[in-house]
């Protein structure tokens, strides 16, 4: 009984109920459960192209008659997305001091995520040439769905970075708004290199 | 210029309710009301789950009385006995346990529960329900293409879905799976929404364990979910790749490997039983703590153990798999961790035990569902031992003691949880009060039958009789047991009939029914201080809900009436504050 009673002044003791300031705002929530689902899904994705791939421990890798992904050309590549996503770290930095100067930093990470998407294309139609499809073979099949849904994240996450320069240049981005899509882009870019691990070099 | 920006966000955020009330039939097409979603969610998940009975009762009839054409449906061919049964596993998981445990209860309740006057993103909880919509016509229409509805059962195994040279149903198989990728896309932007609400929108001091549990196990569920659900996605997309593409995937003729979708759906497939069994838990643990009169016996400790729960979901999957050829001692493993599953799972009932050990118990209608659901769960989890032990599991595998296993956890889940939330929460959504009577003859008119239908198939499967088979008259050594599978079919028409029980009682209470006051059940959580039904909004805006204390205290010994609503500011005060 005592201690219930003790309960008791401590519950009427609890100063006035206040709204808390929020820890993250919810956009960026938001995004970051969604990229929890899409970072599973890539794990998904490539624990099952390694399963395969041990299928082939011992044989032939990539299989008899198909061509080498390009890994030198992509390690390249690689390079150009990781400095975009630098770009969009100083973008951020840029507009915490004043919005506007984030407007150049920001153009910057979406040109050089443009070059990234282009020139995987380019790749692809090489490759294409070269009689890897999605069915020469798993070797394949994996390479175009891995890479493909990774491109097409990269597209859509441009597209989120270019409405976000325009609102920025209107003046009408909010800080929400802004992480909410820096936390789409840098998603893309920070799985790539783990695909790139994964799927070229293994 | 940041801090302008800032201040716009602020408004933003908190003017989740500035949109318009919407009237008329726009407001049930168009509308970003969580309570009007979850109408939807409940009324599309109820229509569904009469579909998916009607289709076990065809399949049933067809089990005890073969080659017999069945009424209301005509003759079952093997074909679409196939896809009866598909479709049916399909439904009931994905059709009714989930939009109407976690998103119609969820949305509903979570705003309410916690004091917000909608959800955050309400736009996207708007979408969640369209592309459901879109999945629920494109597996009903799947059923009607031609060729027939996708007969590969619900877990959809390679190489049987993978190729229509095998499933004979080219269009009815890639139409299952993307009515299923169009659901999960539909529980992501829910899911998102729930834990997104749930972290940033409680009302004024509900800390995180002033929060009911009904919150909290929706968006456990939702987190499972969410990360659980990745893989299965990327396992469909590689089946749907199989299907129409031309690649060999799962095909090991051309370097695939048929035992990896089994990997990817378990993976999702068994977190996926306890994402609809928290929420059911969390209707369960409201209605007990509310009609046992008690506080709810170890809050904390029943919060840790659904998410020890969670986690331990993770590694359970393989157990699945024990015959389908992988490593025994990848299986010794997967044994060790399904049993140590069961032990949160003991401690949650525990929990409800020592909620009830003392309470002034009332017998009202929730409170013999929530009863029911504590006991029937009891036995499909005891029954669950022995099928995760992998040496009982090579006898048991593919038996129709899986079978029977799985509804009594399903059961109790998907239809005893359901009807325990609906009768509980009925007044505050409808706001008229349903008669207790006729609960009461629906409640023992399912209960009965459904123990009659599913103790049987125990039996049987112990017998040896194999799943997914559409004619038993074949198996000689099976022929003495046509009349077990007769009384689970004489059962299962019973126990459908009783529905209509149910659907009366709602129509004459819709029609007649006494109006329900803002708190029939006398429940301390903040969903019972608004009006029946709750407006647009909830509560008037200058008169949103502050929180004083957790959501479970009843029969406090200081306090003459026997709850105490989490809103009613606490009587003496050791600074007075200048309000009064």
């Amino acid at each position: 009984m005592s201690t219930q009673s003790v309960t008791m002044t401590m519950e009427g003791s609890r100063p006035e109920p206040r709204r808390r300031p929020k820890l993250v705002a919810s956009g960026v929530m938001g995004m970051l459960m969604f990229t929890f689902t899409e970072t599973m899904l890539f794990a998904g994705l490539i624990s099952a192209h390694a399963i395969v791939r041990a299928r082939f421990s011992g044989q032939m890798w990539p299989p008899f008659g198909q061509p080498r992904l390009p890994v030198q050309q992509t390690a390249f590549n690689t390079g150009a997305l990781l400095v975009s996503g630098i770009a969009l770290v100083l973008a951020h930095l840029a507009y915490r001091k004043r919005a506007r100067q984030a407007l150049g930093p920001l153009a910057i990470a979406v040109l050089l995520g443009l070059f990234f998407v282009v020139f995987q294309g380019v790749e692809w139609a090489a490759l294409l040439a070269q009689g890897l499809t999605i069915q020469s073979s798993s070797y394949g099949s994996f390479f175009y769905l891995i890479v493909g849904l990774h491109a097409m994240h990269a597209v859509a996450a441009i597209l989120c970075l270019t409405w976000a320069w325009f609102r920025l240049r209107r003046g009408t981005l909010t800080p929400s708004q802004f992480g909410t899509v820096q936390v789409f882009w840098y998603f893309v870019v920070l799985i790539w290199p783990i695909i790139y691990l994964k799927v070229y070099l293994s | 210029m940041a801090q302008a920006s800032a201040a716009t966000v602020h408004a933003h955020e908190h003017g989740s309710h500035e949109h318009k009330e919407l009237h008329g039939v726009l407001k049930y097409l168009w509308s970003t009301d969580h309570k009007v979603i979850a109408m939807q969610y409940l009324f599309t998940g109820m229509f569904m789950a009469m579909v998916g009975g009607f289709l076990a009762y065809v399949f049933r009839m067809q089990l005890a009385f073969p080659g017999k054409s069945v009424p209301l449906f005509g003759y079952v061919s093997p074909g679409r006995y196939n896809a009866l049964i598909t479709a049916h596993g399909s439904i009931m998981i994905f059709w009714v346990a989930m939009p109407v445990l976690i998103a119609a209860f969820g949305n509903f309740l979570i705003p309410l529960m916690i004091g917000a006057d909608d959800m955050v993103f309400p736009r996207l909880n708007r979408l969640s329900y369209q592309v459901f919509l879109l999945s629920v016509i494109v597996i009903l229409s799947s059923l009607f293409v031609k060729g027939g509805g996708f007969g590969g059962a619900w877990t959809a195994y390679p190489p049987l879905s993978a190729n229509a040279k095998y499933n004979l149903t080219p269009l009815g198989s890639s139409m299952w799976l993307m009515a299923v990728a169009l659901e999960f896309v539909a529980f992501l932007l829910g899911g998102i929404n729930f834990i997104t609400t749930l972290m940033n929108a409680r009302a004024p001091g509900m800390k995180a364990y002033d929060i009911p549990m009904l919150p909290w196990m929706v968006v456990l569920a939702s987190i499972m979910f969410m990360l659980s659900v990745g893989p299965l996605i990327a396992g469909a997309i590689m089946l749907f790749f199989d299907q129409n593409l031309g690649t060999g995937f799962y095909d090991p003729a051309r370097g695939g490997d048929p035992i990896l979708w089994q990997h990817l759906f378990w993976f999702f497939g068994h977190p996926e039983v306890y994402v609809v069994l928290l929420p059911a838990v969390g209707i369960v643990l409201e209605v007990i703590a509310t009609f046992a009169r008690k506080k709810l016996f170890g809050y904390k400790t029943l919060l840790y153990t659904a998410a020890a729960t969670a986690v331990l979901s993770f590694f359970v999957w393989a157990h699945h798999q024990f015959i389908a050829g992988i490593d025994p001692r990848m299986a010794n493993i997967f044994t060790v961790t399904t049993l140590i599953i069961s032990i949160p799972i003991a401690e949650m009932c525990f929990v409800i035990i020592a909620t009830l050990y003392g309470g002034n118990i009332r017998l009202s209608t929730p409170m013999l569902w929530a009863l029911a659901f504590m006991g029937e769960f009891l036995i499909g989890g005891v029954t669950g031992i022995f099928l995760g032990a992998s040496g009982a599991d090579i006898y048991l595998h593919e038996t129709y003691f899986v079978l029977a296993h799985f509804h009594y956890t399903f059961f109790p889940i998907a239809i005893i949880g359901t009807f325990a939330g609906f009768t509980y929460w009925f007044p505050k959504m409808f706001g008229k009060m349903l008669n207790d009577t006729l609960g009461k003859i629906h409640f023992w008119g399912t209960i009965i039958p459904f123990n009659f239908i599913f103790i049987p198939l125990f039996i049987l499967g112990l017998e040896g009789q194999q799943r997914r088979i559409y004619d038993f008259q074949n198996f000689p050594e099976l022929q003495h047991l046509q009349p077990i599978r007769i009384l689970a079919t004489i059962s299962l028409v019973v126990m459908l009939l009783f529905q209509f029980v149910f659907f009366f009682n709602v129509i004459r209470t819709w029609i007649k029914g006494p109006k329900a006051p803002k708190n029939p059940w006398h429940s301390n959580t903040l969903e019972w201080t608004v009006e029946s039904p709750p407006p647009h909004g909830n509560w008037p805006p200058d008169q949103m809900p502050k929180v004083y204390r957790g959501p479970y205290e009843y029969n406090h010994p200081d306090r003459e009436d026997d709850y105490w609503p989490q809103n009613i500011p606490p009587e003496r005060e050791p600074t007075p504050s200048p309000a009064r």
